[in-house]
């Protein structure tokens, strides 16, 4: 009898519910009982919530059971889960299972379902497509492309990649630089550390085309150091794929050259800022740039320099192996192709939705999400990370395409959403909001390093019951000054989960009782 | 990890990244890694690496986050407290903490076992609260597990 396998995902989420755990008892379990099986450590299909998910391959395909406890593990095999049998954790064929196969996973196609550093897996699942399709192009047209695809930046800011691609390509310089920011630092985003964990060879091969297309010879992954895992996998993919000429001095035989190496920060959100990541790459202070110049004609040591997120980067494969016609199809008005959309915080169904841009949040919320994990009603959300807007449970039926949430004053950022019941106190999220600026503001300029102080004191003095209606309106001034005043979006951003608060749940600012009145 | 503090071994870490462009942080990763901190004594080996002044070398040191001044406990607790990891009550969880280890944040417990840390994401949103021991993640956690935990790392 064939060795039977059996997928016990890698990623770290599921090993921070107990992954690899339940892959050892697995392979004890089978020892035990004499039966050969083959392992392999898969990346997670994105069900964060049926974590640990293993899988057997049967002939009918892959069949689910999730979550798996280390207890449950002798029972799957004497319920004979190897031949795919019936078990109370069950979810049947995992691409039926309706969570996924709804959704449109066009980068992430293979989330899951390779084995996600083995180079044969990645080809035989359509990985290389794309830096195959490009290598016979012109770098025009290989910009041309992406510019036709209405690749937006998925980093937060939603700039068209085509035009920062354009804009690297005609500079003349004697080198150039491609730089990844994986600096992913927002509350509810994990989307680029699995891109990292679990596909790495697809953010390479994007990388590769964006150097080519641009006339790079080095670039920099610079991967926050929380994330170590991502490190490792992206340290051995790198090297793999040079054995296998995907990177190097002559790319797949083309006479390409573009080598890659990781850079870890050191726990500074503001470097999610590209030129402060540029300054951290450079080995200093990771403090704002003005601009201009923008990085794209002074970037990285002065030269020319393509910024791009982890998911515009790793959006590029597909988009040169399908076409641009091919992804503009999915998508509303400006904002063309996918979103990964990151279902977090207090969510009963959390993980990775891939979907066509204009789904609604509420679709996504209740109905890929389940509502809340504590089962309360939902009283607001935040999208967008740290410094998105706060939206109440009554605006969840507007689209999730950037500009319809432009238009009630909130975000896209990278595609979080943080889901809080009805006993967050918006009051406190309002504080948390300054105090997390005041932590994490590089301090060059005045409105975001003194003001997010200011905001702590204010906010204080409202919980605290001081004079509210005088600091509600100094609160708001404060964040008009930061608004507008402010070098970049840490300082320019975070009045938005803080005005967002004020403006839809007034209440909370108002019920915390003066301190004189209160009972001692 | 947590070598004992030596000039010689710490120039031979340095040497490595000297002609590495960007090569400071690297550098300073590379000896927080063997040391468990970068010691003061390293400014001026660093500046003379690479040629910049030790002034350069402490306003880098110092800015982030990640960088140990002094030797931190043996193991390093990361609790996450943003917003996702609120949701589900993480600001309790870190009371929590502080209370049963009897250690602040920032601090190390008296035995010099557990250092405590606050961070603002640890990329697990899906699966809060979250904590990291050392290099692993931890999702859906209970003040009793993170109990378990440390007598796990202790043992």
């Amino acid at each position: 009898m064939n060795a039977i396998t059996i997928y016990v995902p890698i990623d770290s989420a599921a090993r921070s519910v107990g992954a690899d755990d339940v892959a050892e008892v697995i392979q004890t379990e089978a020892a035990k009982r004499g039966i050969e099986i083959k392992l392999v450590r898969n990346g997670t299909r994105g069900m964060l919530w049926l974590e640990p998910l293993v899988e057997v391959a049967t002939p009918a395909g892959r069949i689910a059971y999730g979550p798996v406890t280390v207890n449950d593990v002798a029972g799957l095999f004497k319920a004979d889960f190897l031949k795919g049998s019936p078990h109370h954790l069950s979810r049947g064929l995992t691409d039926q299972i309706p969570w996924l196969k709804s959704q449109e996973r066009l980068t992430f196609a293979r989330l899951g379902i390779t084995d996600p550093l083995n180079p044969d897996d990645y080809v035989a699942h359509g990985g290389l497509a794309g830096l195959i399709k490009a290598l016979p192009l012109s770098p025009a047209a290989i910009v041309a492309e992406v510019a036709e695809s209405g690749l937006r930046g998925r980093g937060g800011a939603g700039f068209p990649a085509g035009i920062k691609w354009k804009t690297v390509h005609d500079a003349v310089a004697d080198e150039k630089f491609v730089c990844c920011n994986a600096d992913e630092g927002d509350s509810g985003t994990f989307a680029d550390r699995m891109v990292m964990e679990d596909d790495p060879f697809m953010l390479i091969e994007g990388m590769t085309i964006a150097a080519i297309a641009t006339g790079a010879t080095q670039g920099y992954i610079y991967v926050r150091s929380e994330y170590p895992q991502a490190k490792l996998h992206l340290e051995k993919a790198i090297a793999i794929a040079l054995d296998h000429k995907w990177l190097g001095d002559n790319i797949l035989g083309s006479g390409h050259r573009f080598h890659l190496d990781v850079r870890v920060g050191a726990g500074a959100y503001v470097c999610g800022e590209e030129t402060a990541m540029l300054e951290s790459l450079e080995g200093k202070r990771g403090i704002v740039r003005d601009k201009p110049p923008i990085p794209a004609l002074v970037g990285l040591w002065g030269k020319p320099t393509l910024v791009n997120n982890v998911l515009t980067l790793a959006s590029v494969p597909v988009i040169l192996a399908k076409g641009a016609a091919f992804y503009k199809n999915y998508g509303v008005g400006k904002s063309l192709g996918t979103q990964a959309f990151q279902l977090a915080g207090n969510i009963k169904q959390g993980g990775l939705v891939e979907k066509s841009f204009g789904v609604s949040l509420d679709e996504l919320i209740n109905g890929y999400g389940g509502g809340t994990h504590t089962g309360r009603p939902i009283r607001a959300v935040q999208v967008g990370g740290p410094l998105g807007s706060y939206v109440p449970a009554h605006q969840l039926t507007i689209a999730a395409d950037y500009e319809t949430l432009t238009s009630i004053g909130a975000i896209m950022g990278h595609g979080g959403i943080v889901v809080f019941d009805d006993t967050v106190d918006m009051a406190r999220q309002a504080h948390f909001a300054m105090e997390f600026c005041a932590e994490e503001s590089c301090g060059k300029c005045t409105p975001c390093r003194i003001g997010s102080t200011r905001g702590v004191e204010v906010m204080n003095h409202i919980i605290a019951g001081t004079k509210v209606p005088e600091n509600l309106k100094l609160l708001d001034e404060l964040c008009e000054i930061m608004a507008t005043g402010s070098l970049c979006a840490m300082g320019g951003l975070t009045p938005l989960p803080v005005r967002s608060a004020m403006t839809h749940f007034p209440e909370d600012f108002h019920k915390h009782p003066p301190a004189t009145q209160r009972v001692a | 990890m947590n070598n004992v503090w030596n000039a010689d071994r710490a120039n031979t870490i340095i040497g490595q990244f000297r002609t590495v462009r960007g090569g400071l942080l690297p550098a300073l990763h590379a000896l927080q890694h063997h040391f468990g901190y970068v010691d003061d004594a390293a400014i001026p080996l660093l500046a003379d690496a690479f040629n910049q002044t030790g002034a350069d070398i402490y306003g880098v040191l110092t800015y982030y986050h990640d960088f140990k001044r002094a030797r931190p406990g043996r193991h390093t607790i990361k609790v996450c407290r943003a917003e996702a990891c609120q949701s589900m009550g993480s600001e309790q969880l870190l009371d929590d903490i502080k209370k049963r280890l009897n250690v602040d944040v920032g601090g190390k417990t008296l035995d010099g076992e557990f250092s405590l840390e606050q961070v603002f994401c640890l990329g697990n949103c899906a699966l809060p609260p979250s904590i990291m021991m050392d290099e692993t993640l931890h999702g859906r956690i209970t003040i009793d597990q993170v109990e378990s935990l440390c007598r796990k790392v202790r043992s």
